[in-house]
């Protein structure tokens, strides 16, 4: 089972290294963007599942973090720094220090409080990056210089930033296995399954709980860095909740704590929203049907996948 | 700031406040009830204000229109309840948020195909137009009065039905031990029905009041969703009595906010800061007060008896 999960995540990675060579011969260079989106699509993706899919929090307010963590870079950028890892720094700081706040507070709570909770901060952040009139406020701003790695401009546009993203990726993939398969990992879903009994074992699980909160806005926060580096702009839309939905829907379609689940439900929603926007301009019209139809008859309605039974009598 | 304006603000305050509290009403009861997370419960507002703007097309005449709006929204939501919502009561939180969240996009597409993007308004009926002097220097809109009047009426009426009726009872027990309530031979499927149908039905009746105030617009319901979540945090999940007053207090503390923080930051602060940070400011206030709820008062204002 294991050696499965690292047969498909190093053949996806695999993949992925070798589009850049692969697609020109195909004449389809212009899917490069596509895959970048996708990508930074799955780090957001990969961070949810690590708070939804071993910690059983669902939060509806996980978009927000990519909005910070793109204000926070824009920011910096617009005021004069331009080093890459530095504003890393900057966005990590920034997003941790949001979501240790709004975690502490919404893990008062649990279940469907916590995802009311984080669908209603995240609409406040949203809210306050609409209000940044000196940043653009509800039309977003244009980004005019880029961040540059120890002063190259490699990781602005092309292979470059292509390498750079896909880095990105692999590390968090890498690192919420790995942060998964640690004692910290068994604790979050031990918690997950029996909030109790994990307590009662002497284990302080909200702050485990909040740990991964913050550890998952951290990613996300990095998706945003890297969503700038490639749109060049930032707007508030990238926090609305709308957002939060479809990063949800990536995770559980890819499997819930999975290990390649959330690449794999992000890639899909990101070449399904292409392909189906190019032959239906209302595509909204079947993805919606669809994603109903896929919880009421998908396999054990996906419910199997997250104990269902213990997570009811939390 | 004179007096005038102060009281202007109060009642469009009340009136947004009573707005949301027939969402809200809806919303923590079907919750409550059922345990049953709905998404689209605010996209029946939307549908509610689309209605009235169909009808009043077709028929001409506000009234008549009011009566086939509430009406289809009441079926529309009696549909969606025995489609979809029926099947997902015993899932997961997670499953419940994803397939209301694709009825979403579905209906707010919908509406996009058949009404177009752009935004679109009603008149006000002719028997509301007009405006009443209340004091010397105070002339409000009669249709805003009478808002703030029919939403107290319903608020009235609903608890008075929770409280003292057999279907209300059988409310308050269901939200405490639904298995209980079936056991003793209630129908308890048929309660959840009557339940989702009434919150569907105020959700569409908030959405056609709110129809000749604000913008119809796609998307118009996913907002009020959330401060309907904020109302029913603050007040607590399944108290309807919470429920109002919290949508009173956010209504008065969003509007009263937005109106007069900047004024308020200028006293503290030079304008150009207080022009900065006064909208941002305000527009987080409600969600300041939801922190502040949850810290000192976890389960709400006025919690519901019974429920964990």
């Amino acid at each position: 089972m294991m050696d499965r999960g690292a047969l498909i995540g190093g053949m996806i990675f695999a993949l992925l290294l070798a589009m850049p060579v692969l697609l020109p011969i195909l004449g389809a260079g212009y899917l490069t963007g596509l895959l970048i989106k996708a990508m930074l699509l799955a780090i957001a993706a990969i961070s949810l599942d690590l708070i939804i899919g071993h910690g059983g929090m669902v939060s509806l307010g996980h978009a927000a973090f990519i909005g910070v963590g793109a204000y926070a870079t824009a920011i910096g950028l617009e005021s004069g720094i331009e080093e890459i890892l530095l504003l890393l720094v900057i966005t990590l700081a920034v997003t941790g220090g949001i979501a240790l706040i709004t975690g502490m507070l919404a893990l008062r709570t649990s279940g469907v409080y916590f995802l009311m909770i984080t669908l209603a901060f995240g609409q406040m952040i949203y809210f306050t990056l609409t209000s940044l009139a000196a940043y653009g406020g509800d039309d977003g701003l244009t980004l005019w210089s880029l961040a540059t790695l120890f002063g190259s401009d490699i990781v602005q546009e092309g292979e470059g930033l292509y390498f750079f993203v896909l880095a990105a990726l692999f590390l968090s993939w890498f690192s919420v296995w790995r942060i998964s398969q640690s004692r910290f990992g068994r604790v979050l879903r031990a918690a997950r399954d029996n909030p109790q009994r994990a307590e009662v074992m002497g284990y302080p699980i909200v702050r485990y709980q909040l740990i991964a909160y913050v550890i998952a806005a951290c990613i996300a926060g990095v998706s945003g860095l890297l969503l700038v580096q490639y749109a060049e702009f930032v707007s508030p839309s990238i926090a609305a909740w709308q957002r939060s939905g479809d990063l949800i829907v990536a995770v559980v379609l890819g499997g819930l704590g999975s290990r390649n689940g959330a690449i794999l439900g992000a890639f899909f929603i990101v070449i399904m929203e292409e392909f189906l926007s190019s032959i239906f301009h209302e595509w909204r019209l079947i993805y919606g049907p669809l994603l109903v139809i896929l919880v009421l008859y998908a396999k054990g309605g996906l419910n199997d996948l997250i104990h269902p039974k213990s997570r009811e009598a939390s | 700031m004179s007096l005038t304006l102060f009281l202007i603000l109060c009642l469009n305050g009340l009136q947004y406040g009573l707005l949301l509290f027939l969402i809200a009403a809806g919303l923590t009861l079907v919750f409550g009830v059922m345990g049953f997370i709905n998404l689209a419960h605010g996209v029946q507002y939307m549908v509610g204000a689309y209605l009235i703007f169909a009808f009043t097309a077709l028929t001409g005449n506000f009234w008549i229109a009011l009566l086939l709006s509430l009406i289809t929204a009441l079926l529309i939501g009696l549909i969606l309840e025995y489609v979809v919502f029926r099947r997902l009561y015993a899932r997961s939180h997670l499953d419940q948020v994803l397939a209301t969240f694709g009825i979403i996009i579905f209906l707010n597409e919908l509406a996009k195909v058949l009404f177009g993007p752009a935004t679109l308004s009603i008149d006000t009926p002719e028997l509301l137009s007009g405006s009443i002097q209340l004091t010397e220097q105070l002339r409000y809109p009669v249709y805003r009065l009478a808002t703030i009047g029919v939403g107290l009426v319903v608020a009235v009426g609903l608890f008075l039905t929770i409280s003292y009726t057999r279907t209300g009872m059988l409310i308050r027990a269901g939200s405490t031990t639904p298995e209980m309530v079936s056991a003793l031979g209630v129908n308890i499927k048929q309660l959840f029905q009557i339940v989702f149908g009434v919150g569907a039905m105020l959700a569409g009746f908030a959405g056609v009041i709110a129809a000749p105030i604000f913008a119809i617009e796609p998307g118009m319901g996913d907002n009020i969703l959330i401060i309907a979540f904020v109302v029913i945090i603050i007040g607590g999940v399944g108290s309807i009595g919470g429920a109002f007053v919290a949508a009173i207090l956010v209504g008065l503390i969003d509007t009263l906010g937005r109106s007069l923080m900047t004024e308020f930051l200028g006293l503290l602060f030079n304008a150009s800061m207080a022009n900065q940070i006064g909208p941002a400011l305000a527009s987080m206030l409600i969600y300041i007060l939801m922190a502040a709820i949850l810290v000192f008062r976890p389960k709400g204002l006025l919690p519901a008896k019974g429920v964990a």
